[in-house]
């Protein structure tokens, strides 16, 4: 035990920095979502209306959670947990992952394995480590929320709800550490049920029904499957369930109870699953820069088509009983008429829907380019450009890629999303509208790219914190920019904001080649910068 | 042209740490060429400007005559690395790795990879992922010596090896001049110079304080001689060329300059020489002459670090 301490110090030293800007990143998040619930519902009648539309609502049942009443408390807690809940289950299982896995796969859990430390000690501290950092953040977040002057007993409920989430992933992420041989693997899987869990939730609250007065919601069975579920079931400000703690502690502890079991059972440096073994050769279609680039850019491709394409027809199917359910809604309708005043409300529904995906499919395009920087960070990408293959050659071949990649993900969430609608009504010119609506988001996915490919060549350390920012930023802008009131010269920096609300509004073809100028201006930048700089190495 | 590398006052800094400062390096083409210092000296830093991944802040490089930062490409087809510490992609298997590596310099002789991952005994269907760093290192030294190539930088090629790996790669070595390639190879290990190198170039804080051929170099280094005699040496440490020296009663042991052996010699047989032993100079001295008491950090930065 005294090893795993003195790994629990080493890890928090190597994390001080990452783990600070989670917990007041989130904390912020929390404060600030309380404060726009403040500033927006001033009086009681705007605090019920607000309850009653999201209560009534079907997408903010889905991307919300279940309405809780008509307390800003309340309400802020319930729009803003997928948000909190989700940062915090990411943070915790990479942490898991940083500091079991990935040392294994870096060879340096070799270096601590040969001192004298117990098997299960570089699990046990990665594990201690990402616990207290989701106690801290549930504590930073009760600590901002109740700082609004909102009341104090539901910000420690909604700190617990968040933490607890992160607990049971930091659960899971151990788990995943024994059973994927691979870093990337783990964290894969981790994020995939953490996609799985929010799901579960959305159908969960979508399928709910409505509790008597009209202002909360009852949410139906699978809320309970999902982690995220249960922390939406705390309810802070209206229910704080406080015995749900017992069921994020319980499952984190048998979470972690398997993962050592399964620690046991496996040499340092192997999974439980994927061959141990391989080709002796390597087939010729690896032998390449693109081949290679292929090969590392596959898995997450495949991912993100599959996981897009499953939003999209979800979506997609759903169009006609929504356009009907805003037909009949005067405030969802002028609330939608932002986007094209006048419009249809399906053409409505389908330009609101790719405005979201499109931004959560350019999620692909930043995690995909993003590899370039770990290939770089991590050490391979030095024998690589020590051989023959140009610098231009390698950065090419990434850029292509995902360029190709950006097109099929939203293009298969539009197509999909557009064949689902279109056999449920057999209305196949609003099933062209979706795929329209996915195409129009490409250019501004490619003009993020852009951008991550300039910071890249230009201040490699900062591409990851600014790739994932401006993506946030984009998604903030879209979803919030109208109700945060930002001002017009902030929201025309994100380039979602210049795409045309297709099928909404008409085609326009100019400002999406403005926006494909952008991106050809500041990928050649990012290459001119990257065949000039000094290759970063580690070590 | 009969210089594989030729480095005038080679500068590189990394923020405030002056990595190179003012490094002349020549190495003539088919030696193996010694890079010999201790942790953070520059090996690492001279090597990867060498293969253009780093730019240098000044001074100029000629490799093969070629400008290593304009030229990388074309002559990287006409060269081979081998780094210390080689970071592999976790989901392919070290056959794969190698056979990538390879076909992405161009130049691949099947039949040597295959010799080559033999006698390493490497097995190449184990996924890299699983791979001991001893291992890890054996796919890099395949990946980089199966190449027909001009010339190889080899930076601490060996770190990881065992002993009879160690052996194996030796032997490969003097195969590759054997053919006529050129070797630079990086080492902070005395006995795998000496061994194999024909020239060596001693760097100290991103300068070379020495270089030279290994019979050159071991002139300037003190042999050391046990010797017994019928008759005490009457302080011998008052002798030219005598560096030091410790007697009890006959027996004597003496540091002696390469350049007065002789005459040490000849004032000792006045003596009556019983026994005479002479240690042959190493680099190990060599080195301790350079780093003197620097030699006890050196100890200290070699332990394994934890934390990067
Ligand atoms: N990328 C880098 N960033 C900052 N400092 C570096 C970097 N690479 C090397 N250095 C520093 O330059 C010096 C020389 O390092 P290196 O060439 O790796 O030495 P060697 O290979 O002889 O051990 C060391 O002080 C090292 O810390
Ligand atoms: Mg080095």
């Amino acid at each position: 035990m005294t090893a795993t301490w003195r790994l629990v110090r080493l890890a928090l030293r190597r994390d001080r920095i990452v783990l600070v800007v989670w917990v007041v990143a989130i904390a912020g998040l929390a404060w600030g979502t309380v404060q726009s619930y403040v500033s927006l519902t001033q009086t009681e009648a705007d605090r019920i209306a607000a309850a009653a539309l999201v209560a009534s609502n079907p997408l903010s049942r889905v991307f919300d959670g279940p309405a809780s009443g008509p307390s800003v408390g309340a309400m802020s807690m319930n729009d803003g947990y997928k948000i909190l809940g989700i940062l915090t289950a990411l943070m915790a299982a990479q942490a898991v992952v940083r500091h079991s896995r990935r040392d294994e796969e870096t060879g340096r859990a070799e270096l601590v394995g040969s001192a004298v430390v117990g098997r299960r000690a570089p699990l046990a501290a990665a594990v201690v480590v990402a616990l207290t950092a989701c106690v801290a953040v549930g504590v930073g977040v009760a600590l901002a929320v109740g700082a609004t002057g909102v009341g104090w007993t539901g910000a420690w409920a909604g700190g617990m709800a968040v933490a607890g989430a992160g607990w049971v992933f930091a659960g899971i992420a151990a788990v995943a550490s024994q059973v994927f041989g691979t870093s990337r693997g783990a964290n894969g899987a981790a994020a995939g049920a953490l996609g799985a869990a929010f799901v579960l939730r959305a159908i969960g609250d979508l399928t709910g029904h409505v509790a008597p007065g009209g202002l909360s919601v009852v949410s139906a069975w699978p809320s309970w499957l999902s982690p995220l579920g249960w922390g939406q079931q705390v309810r802070p400000y209206f229910l704080d369930r406080w015995w749900i703690a017992g069921l994020f502690a319980g499952t984190t502890l048998l979470l972690v109870l398997v993962a050592a079991a399964l620690r046991g059972r496996r040499d340092l440096g192997t999974g439980m699953v994927g061959a141990p073994h391989g080709p002796a050769r390597a087939p010729a279609g690896l032998l390449s820069t693109t081949g290679m680039t292929w090969r590392l850019q596959r898995g997450v491709l495949l991912v993100w088509v599959a996981a897009m394409a499953t939003m999209g027809a979800a979506f997609g199917s759903v169009g006609r009983t929504f356009a009907d359910y805003v037909a009949g809604n005067d405030a969802m309708r002028a609330m939608l008429e932002t986007i094209a005043p006048g419009a249809a409300p399906l053409d409505l529904y389908q330009a609101f829907l790719m405005a979201f995906l499109g931004v959560a499919g350019t999620g692909y395009t930043v995690q995909a380019l993003l590899r370039m920087r770990a290939e770089e960070q991590e050490g391979r990408l030095e024998p690589v450009l020590a051989t023959a293959v140009g610098r231009a050659c390698w950065l090419t071949s990434h850029v292509l890629v995902v360029g190709a990649g950006t097109a099929l993900v939203l293009g298969s969430s539009g197509l999909v999303g557009g064949l689902a609608y279109g056999a449920l009504t057999d209305d196949w010119s609003g099933a062209s509208g979706i795929l329209g609506a996915a195409a129009v988001q490409v250019p501004a996915a490619l003009a993020l790219a852009g951008l991550v490919v300039a910071v890249f060549g230009l201040l490699p350390r900062w591409t990851s914190p600014v790739a994932w920012f401006a993506l946030a930023a984009a998604l903030v802008m879209g979803q919030l920019g109208e109700i945060l009131e930002l001002p017009q010269w902030l929201l025309d920096v994100s380039p979602f904001t210049h795409v045309p609300a297709v099928p909404a509004e008409p085609f326009a073809a100019a400002p999406l080649l403005w926006l494909g100028a952008a991106a050809l201006a500041l990928g050649a930048l990012g290459f001119a910068a990257f065949r000039r700089r000094d290759l970063a190495i580690p070590g | 042209m009969d210089q594989a590398i030729e480095t005038r006052g080679l500068t590189k800094s990394f923020g405030r740490t002056v990595a190179l400062d003012g490094l002349d390096l020549v190495v003539e083409r088919g030696q193996v060429h010694g890079f010999l210092g201790p942790n953070g000296a520059g090996k690492s830093t001279t090597i990867r400007l060498l293969l253009g991944l780093l730019r240098a802040d000044g001074g100029k490089a000629t490799v093969l005559g070629a400008d290593p930062w304009r030229d990388a490409v074309t002559l990287h087809r006409r060269l081979a690395y081998v780094p210390g510490d080689v970071a592999l992609w976790p989901t392919l298997s070290g056959g794969e790795a190698i056979d990538l590596l390879c076909a992405l310099r161009g130049s691949v002789d099947r039949a040597r990879r295959d010799e080559l991952v033999d006698r390493f005994a490497l097995d190449p269907t184990k996924r890299c992922s699983s791979y001991s760093k001893g291992n890890r290192q054996k796919v890099a030294i395949v990946a980089g010596l199966a190449a027909d190539v001009e010339l190889f930088l080899l930076d601490e090629p060996t770190s990881g090896l065992d002993p009879l790996m160690e052996a194996v790669f030796r032997d490969v070595v003097r195969e590759i001049t054997a053919a006529g390639g050129t070797v630079l190879l990086s080492s902070h290990i005395l006995a795998e110079a000496e061994a194999l190198c024909d020239a060596v170039s001693i760097i100290r804080a991103g300068r070379i304080v020495e270089t030279g051929s290994l019979a050159a170099l071991r002139h300037l280094t003190r042999t050391t001689l046990h010797v017994t005699t019928r008759v005490p040496l009457d302080r011998p440490e008052a002798w030219p060329g005598v560096f030091g020296a410790e007697v009890s009663d006959r027996t004597a042991r003496l540091e002696v300059g390469a350049d007065d052996l002789g005459g040490v010699i000849e004032r000792i047989a006045a003596h009556g020489v019983v026994t005479l032993t002479s240690a042959p100079p190493t680099l190990e001295e060599l080195f301790l002459r350079h780093y003197g008491d620097a030699l006890a950090r050196l100890d200290g930065e070699r332990e394994p670090a934890v934390t990067r």
